[in-house]
């Protein structure tokens, strides 16, 4: 099954440093005794990945065929949202369309592969420690291959105003590959420091390709990180993320994870609050139509007391679209008084689509403030009715009031220019005939 | 002219008929009142003109502006001027109030060929129409009706129609609920519309809102029928009286 993705492994990776080596080898292990995951997994339930099997993903860089040069991929890349980014085309770094100068001291930004080279004692006490790979099989695939990604590290005490924004984009138009990237991100924040990530993930390419990607990040005492990821693969796009997280002492960290696009992707979020007073937000957002399937895992590991969190997700399903919550909260028994607080609306708009959602409470200390939630609603007709009955079209009224079901997650970005463009792509997926306007 | 010819009209929700042949004519510049126990059909037949589509009319026309009204789904009936104000008018979350009335009167002015106002202009416009209402501005800055308290919804649905200024207003019991001073303002907004090219209906249970829009005609709406015509003067005798003679009366019929 998964020799095929085994035959691509490059024995030499060029003069890496041994112990990069030693975990790329070990990662390779770990994925050919593990395998891709199955259906017999509870976590992966509802999302069978036969199709990725089955398909040849081949690694492509700029001299293959049919990659879009880098003048047009600029214009499909659209608006960026903020003014340092670090751009990868296919995986690779493309070090013309990033643009990482400019921040203070001591902040490095840069590509990971580079900064292996620059900064080895940094990467190698930081490089897999957070997104353990010994049994995921996925996250051992992207350490086998890792290379190309960000290196984010904000020295302590710094609070970096400006967004970082990374872009991941996939270009193959139709050239017949199969293409496969494995963007691997390390994101490391002082004591009392502070940063914004971005992550975008835009797909150019009309045909089936994978992005295997692993962000790994850790919060230092009394740091706040927000992390915003924004999946807008193509339409054959296979899309399997992860997002791991230690939060240090008082910590702060948000996550929002917006999945509008690819054909069938995969979302793991999990975060561990590693010590007393952390503050943890997950918010999501899944907007799928036609045979779009979306599962989103989510984990909050409340490890130490007086920790708090809240999650919302709203999945918007139409068509035949599929989606899968699997929200997962522990409270181990030390962390007495956490209060968590858990939520997932779906809002379907036709017959088949479907989806199916599990927020399961682990609760392993006694005094706790702990609730969940989930629903699954269609429109409310006295809604639709208020609307048309004033002169909107029904589908005038049916986008607006998506729209408003999304509202919530959307208004908590607090990055404004992402804020507004999002308003913007769903304002165009939701209105039909794209009639309706940002408000 | 006539501006609204119901005849006739039949209409049932699920397996239970609601109006059962109910006739109605309403001319450009005239004022009904209809009044009626509760639980009559009074909001169904309101509903039924504004397209509601879980009303089925099972016989019986109406026609609007020459127009078969029941063939016109929701949104071409508002834009052809007819605006119910609804008895309980509609929490809508996420959607802002201004955005919402801006969007709403901008297809209506499209479909009559008049140019869309942009959002200044249309601020410019629900500004002076609140200050005739006494609104409060941050109101549009609102979700539609979200948190409302329940004279600031009925207040936002007569807002709503002075923006919209609509041919025919269907108001349903706009009055209850609203306070002394709130009735008197309310109505202002109503008498304002009044025009020869427009007409009212007006549903209410109290005498009282009669004095403040005068109404050419009352009728009363029982059992799914009009079962009475008459001036105003017979909104007193029902206030007097109530209904009881009346359906002896129709028992007789
Ligand atoms: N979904 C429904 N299913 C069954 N019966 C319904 C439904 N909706 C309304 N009705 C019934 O239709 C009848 C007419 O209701 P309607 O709301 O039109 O009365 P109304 O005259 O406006 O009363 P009120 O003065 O109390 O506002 C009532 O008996 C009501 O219970
Ligand atoms: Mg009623």
């Amino acid at each position: 099954m998964s020799e095929g993705f085994l035959q691509q492994f490059v024995k030499d990776y060029g003069n890496e440093p041994g112990w990069l080596r030693d975990i790329r080898r070990s990662a390779l292990d770990r994925f050919a005794a593990l395998g891709f995951p199955n259906r017999q997994q509870e976590a992966w339930r509802y999302t069978n990945l036969d199709p990725i099997q089955q398909t040849a993903f081949k690694s492509v860089d700029f001299s293959s065929p049919g990659v879009i040069k880098t003048v047009q991929l600029a214009e499909l890349m659209g608006d960026t949202i903020a003014a340092q980014r670090l751009v990868f085309v296919n995986g690779h770094y493309a070090s013309e369309l990033s643009l990482a100068k400019g921040l203070p001291d001591g902040v490095i930004f840069g590509n990971l592969s580079d900064m292996i080279v620059s900064h080895p004692k940094l990467l190698e006490e930081s490089l897999t420690h957070y997104a353990p790979y010994q049994d995921q099989s996925l996250v051992a695939l992207n350490t086998a291959f890792l290379h190309d990604g960000a290196f984010v590290y904000i020295p302590k005490g710094l609070a970096l105003a400006q967004p970082l924004e990374l872009i991941y984009v996939s270009s193959l138009d139709g050239a017949g590959i199969a293409g496969v990237s494995y963007p691997r991100n390390l994101i490391v924040v002082g004591d009392e420091a502070q940063v914004t990530v971005v992550e975008r993930y835009v797909g150019v390419a009309r045909d089936p390709y994978l992005t295997n990607a692993v962000t790994e990040m850790v919060g230092g005492a009394g740091s706040h990180i927000d992390h915003y990821k924004i999946q807008q693969e193509g339409k054959l796009a296979f899309h399997l993320g992860s997002l791991q997280v230690r939060q240090g002492r008082d910590c702060h960290f948000s996550s929002h994870a917006i999945t509008l696009g690819g054909k069938l992707s995969r979302n793991d979020v999990t975060t561990v609050l590693s010590d007393q007073g952390c503050d943890t937000t997950l918010n999501g957002l899944y907007l799928v139509g036609g045979q779009q399937h979306v599962d989103s895992q989510t984990s909050i590991d409340h490890a130490c007391p007086h920790g708090t969190s809240r999650e919302l997700y709203k999945g918007i399903l139409s068509d035949q679209a599929t989606g899968v919550f699997n929200g997962r909260i522990i409270v181990r028994p030390d962390a007495q008084k956490t209060s968590a607080r858990q939520s997932n609306k779906n809002l379907v708009l036709s017959d088949e689509a479907q989806v199916n959602t599990k927020p399961v409470l682990e609760i392993y200390a006694n005094d706790v403030k702990c609730n969940h939630g989930a629903t699954i609603g269609r429109l409310d007709e006295q809604q639709l009715f208020y609307l048309r009955s004033r002169g909107l079209g029904e589908p005038e009224a049916k986008g607006l009031l998506t729209y408003a079901f999304a509202s919530d997650v959307v208004d908590s970005i607090k990055v404004e220019t992402l804020r507004n463009r999002l308003k913007e792509w769903l304002f165009v997926r939701l209105a039909g005939q794209g009639k309706l306007e940002a408000a | 002219m006539n501006l609204l010819e119901i005849k006739n009209l039949h209409a049932k929700i699920g397996n239970e008929e609601i109006l059962k042949g109910l006739n109605l004519t309403v001319r450009a510049g005239e004022v009904h009142a209809i009044m009626g126990p509760n639980g009559s059909g009074k909001s169904t037949l309101a509903h039924v003109l504004a397209g509601r589509e879980n009303y089925q009319v099972t016989s019986g026309e109406v026609i609007y502006q020459g127009k078969n009204l029941l063939e016109m789904a929701p949104e071409m009936r508002a834009r052809e001027g007819i605006f119910l104000a609804f008895q309980y008018p509609v929490e809508i979350p996420g959607v802002g109030n201004s955005y919402f009335l801006r969007t709403a009167l901008n297809e209506i002015r499209k479909h009559r060929g008049l140019e869309e106002l942009d959002a200044l202009e249309f601020l410019g416009l629900a500004r002076q129409q609140m200050k005739l209402l006494e609104m409060d501005e941050s109101l549009l800055n609102r979700a539609v009706n979200e948190g409302f308290s329940g004279g600031e919804k009925k207040r936002n649905e007569i807002f709503q129609m002075s923006v919209l200024e609509p041919r025919l207003a269907l108001l349903d019991e706009t009055d209850s609920g609203l306070d002394i001073d709130a009735l008197r303002i309310v109505s202002k907004g109503v008498n304002a519309l009044r025009a020869p090219d427009r007409a009212i209906i007006l549903v209410t249970h109290y005498q009282r809102l009669l004095d403040y829009i005068v109404p050419d005609f009352v009728h009363v709406l029982a059992d799914g029928q009009i079962v009475k015509s008459g001036d105003k003067s017979l909104a007193f005798k029902l206030e007097e009286q109530g209904y009881a003679w009346l359906e002896k009366d129709a028992a007789n019929l």
